[in-house]
């Protein structure tokens, strides 16, 4: 045991949340200011005086009132996208291939895990579950589907990458779209041959709808509750967990450094005795169960999920992971709280200041456009000048 | 000893007067089939495939040529209004052809993976959708609020015009979206191409307030149809009023005329696509393709010529989606999702990219399988639903089964599995290009040595 406890890497366990948090409150202060200062100017032109004329309250004031929920919400996306981004830029870091039906290794995680709680749901076992008993089963529910889509991760990888690990760049890639598209209507297809349904419901069971509520403020004439759910609580908790067990395993592991090895030289690591083709099915199977498990998160966060849930939150973790600097693992994680960030403070913000010309509709193509303009002025990412850009 | 035999067979149909009768035998069977029996499925695809013993037997070009055109401009039509639904499935492959042929030019000539091609072909949709119908009016009206009666914007005479300014419009686009993403690497330019055909859609989808550009979600109703001269109906009731054995309405007339019209398209693309591939700037392409870093050394301007071919690639979806404007008369930003691209992806992948023939059968086969396969299955299943037949050993039976199964509706298993089988098994398409059939050739002689 003392050994055991010895052999612990604890800054290992530190470094990873301190950058978290560290990601977190820096992005939410420098959005913050970024949103306040605009409300500060279009205060005096129209767009303050509309919303007065509605609300009684300045746009500032509306602004600096509703920050608080706004960061909380970001945050619990942004973690969701960070988890998911983790998937890419792992397997991006080991075989330098976009492993594009990673969306739809998210879906296939987030129906297990839905199907379970539904199942357990039809026997009546949720319904007289105690609170300790819920989180029992929503883990899981959350272990189903890391299992699920982890095996179909490593199978997915097995069939359609493995044959093609030495053809051009292009033909894993059409591989992999193709895998996505399958996968899209086999989820479909068995959806609609078992329940007959294409969309499912996150069933409601112990207290996670419930609010947790930090404060009262005053917003002219009504009252505003700041609060946070308490699934935003679980996410938020478990992509931690996630995210500080996964750094774990990367940078302070055996396990780790092999794939760190194999990331770096496939045929050195195997001159050293790495089998690289465990490494990357291995890979591949950490990268999906991550990816199962931010789709249970996602179910448990938006309830309604159906056969096309992966392709958003894919393309915008996708999106994380460039933003941070594909390939490296830091990077994701900050990759993915900026995005979820500033997709909801776009979103929140926008419809307001543009007086509702441009609102939350557009929240996809604000992701799209940071991901354009990183590629054309950072193609490296934030965190990504490390990362050796191979023809 | 058997194989030999029919090798032998082979070749001895392959010589002389031998393929002249096998492609005038299969044309002849394949219309005579259809003729007699407008409903079936199975003789229509007689008709088509008669298209792929013309190609795959070598004739002199002359006599080709003539049997292509009697095919395209005289069985095609009228069969096709004898069954209107024929003429649909022609249509819509000619149109997938023609994208895919443009497509083609991106993805394999100039070898860049682009997920959002058919965002110019919304790009020209929508600007025949715009101008060719009311909606210039109805710009200041939230939608479903316009009144009824405004005026069309233009006169249907400008379709035509349209059909040149798109090609413009749709190459000023793609050189747009090309300047700042082509410096990237091939697989961020193809998400990246994926973001920006999402763009599109979204901006399509909401572009109907503060002003209301495209209508929103709805989409854009009633737009123009280019003028047709009477004397059209008139003339094809003359010519071929006694083959149909009724008089054909103008409506049915518009079939044809927009058949015929992306008919010219893909013949103008297939005749630029192959000047192209034999220019200076279709060898650049190749070059681009095969290593970016040795093009460069070689003095190729990457950036250029890679603008050049998104631009000629764009322009092509950009007539065609002019083309698909004027013959539905309504648009929705439905018709310009992720999966179409895809489907397109597919029909370049699996008929072979670079090579023109494979393309159009790449077209053809993906659209056949979508409308006649997929559809005949969906028809097949419900059939079985109303029936009380029961499958034996498992004890179930077929009215139990979901009403949400409907074939028709897997497209994207059927993009998936072409995609991944193609790429596993068969990566240079059913037809490779001339140019990969040499390269493969070089391959196995240095192999050899």
């Amino acid at each position: 045991m003392k050994r055991f406890l010895k052999s612990i890497n604890i800054p290992e366990l530190i470094r990873p949340l301190g950058q978290l948090v560290f990601f977190s409150l820096g992005t939410t202060i420098v959005l913050s200011a970024i949103v306040l200062v605009f409300a500060l100017i279009l205060d005096r032109t129209v767009v303050g005086q509309t919303l007065f004329e509605r609300l009684n309250v300045s746009l500032f004031t509306y602004t600096l009132i509703n920050l608080p929920q706004v960061a909380i919400d970001g945050l619990t996306i942004g973690f969701v996208y960070a988890a998911i981004a983790l998937g890419y830029t792992m397997v991006y870091g080991v075989l330098e291939f976009i492993n594009f039906a990673h969306s739809e290794i998210f879906a296939v995680g987030a129906f297990v895990g839905v199907e379970i709680l539904i199942a357990l749901d039809r026997f009546g076992i949720l319904a007289g579950a105690s609170l300790v008993m819920a989180y029992v089963y929503l883990i899981l529910a959350i272990v189903g589907g890391m299992l699920a889509a982890g095996g179909l991760a490593v199978a997915v990888e097995r069939v359609a990458y493995r044959p093609l690990r030495h053809a051009s760049r292009l033909v894993p890639l059409i591989s992999a779209i193709g895998v996505s598209f399958l996968l899209q209507d086999a989820i479909r297809l068995v959806e609609s041959l078992t329940t007959g349904q294409f969309n499912r419901i996150f069933p409601t069971f112990g207290n996670f709808d419930r609010r947790v509520i930090l404060g009262k403020m005053a917003l002219g004439t009504t009252n505003i509750t700041l609060g946070v759910s308490i699934k935003s609580i679980i996410v938020i908790v478990s992509a931690v967990l996630m995210l500080v067990a996964l750094n774990y395993l990367v940078n302070a592991t055996k396990v780790g450094k092999a794939i760190r090895a194999v990331a770096q030289d496939h045929p050195t690591a195997s001159l050293m005795g790495i089998d690289v083709n465990r490494i990357i099915s291995l890979t591949f199977l950490v990268g999906g169960m991550l990816g199962g498990a931010a789709g249970v998160l996602y179910a448990l966060k938006f309830t309604r999920i159906d056969a096309f849930v992966g392709f958003f939150p894919g393309l915008k973790a996708f999106t994380a992971a460039v933003l941070g600097g594909i390939g490296n693992m830091t990077g994701a994680l900050l990759g993915g709280i900026v995005l979820g960030m500033l997709e909801t403070y776009a979103g929140s913000y926008m419809g307001v200041f543009t007086m509702g010309a441009a609102g939350t509709e557009y929240k996809d193509i604000f992701a799209f456009s940071i991901l354009i303009l990183v590629l054309i002025f950072r193609p490296q990412g934030l965190m990504g000048a490390n990362v050796a850009q191979k023809a | 000893m058997i194989p030999h035999f029919f090798k032998d067979i082979i070749t001895r149909l392959e010589q002389g007067i031998y393929p002249h009768i096998i492609i005038l035998a299969h044309m002849v069977l394949g219309t005579a089939l259809v003729y007699t029996s407008p409903r079936s499925n199975l003789a229509f695809l007689v008709l088509i495939t008669s298209f792929f013993t013309l190609y795959y037997f070598k004739t002199d070009r002359r006599f080709k040529l003539i049997v292509g055109a009697v095919l395209t401009l005289f069985i095609f039509p009228v069969v096709g209004v004898r069954n209107i639904f024929y003429l649909e499935v022609i249509f819509q492959i000619s149109v997938f052809a023609a994208l895919a042929l443009g497509l083609n030019i991106v993805v394999g000539f100039a070898g860049l993976l682009d997920l959002g091609y058919v965002a110019f072909y919304a790009v020209g949709a929508y600007l025949w959708a715009f101008f060719g119908s009311q909606q210039f009016y109805v710009l200041p009206f939230a939608p479903g609020t316009q009144p009824s009666n405004l005026p069309f914007l233009l006169p249907g005479d400008a379709f035509y015009l349209f059909m040149f300014i798109a090609i413009l419009i749709a190459a000023i686009t793609g050189i747009l979206l090309g300047t700042p993403v082509l410096r990237l690497r091939g697989d961020y330019l193809a998400i990246v191409t994926l973001g920006f055909g999402e763009v599109i859609r979204v901006l399509a989808n909401n572009l109907d307030k503060p002003l209301n550009f495209t209508n929103g979600p709805q989409g854009i109703t009633p737009i123009q149809r280019p003028t047709m001269p009477l004397a059209a109906v008139d003339g094809f009731n003359a010519l071929f009023g006694g083959l149909v054995g009724h008089d054909v309405s103008p409506a049915d007339m518009y079939n044809v005329m927009f058949y015929l019209l992306a008919l010219g398209v893909i013949i103008v693309i297939v005749f630029v696509t192959r000047r192209l591939d034999d220019s200076k700037i279709g060898r650049a392409w190749t070059a681009i393709r095969e290593d970016e870093t040795a093009a460069i050394a070689m003095g190729v301007p990457l950036v250029r010529m890679k603008l050049a071919a998104f631009a000629v690639g764009a322009s092509f979806a950009g007539v065609m989606g002019v083309l698909l404007a004027g013959s539905r008369t309504f648009i929705s930003p439905e018709s310009f999702s992720f999966m179409q691209s895809i489907g397109v992806l597919s029909m370049v992948i699996l008929g072979g990219s670079g090579s023109i023939p494979g393309v159009i059968l790449g077209a053809a086969t993906v659209t056949i399988l979508n409308l006649q396969v997929l559809q005949g299955l969906s028809l097949y299943l419900s059939q079985l639903r109303q029936s009380d037949a029961v499958i034996p050993i498992i004890n179930f039976a077929w009215a139990n089964l979901s009403n949400q199964l409907d074939p028709a509706k897997y497209q994207r298993l059927l993009f998936g599995l072409i995609l991944i089988l193609m790429m596993i098994f068969r990566p240079e398409g059913l037809i490779p290009s001339q140019r990969r059939k040499r390269e493969l050739a070089h391959d196995e002689d240095d192999n050899g040595k």
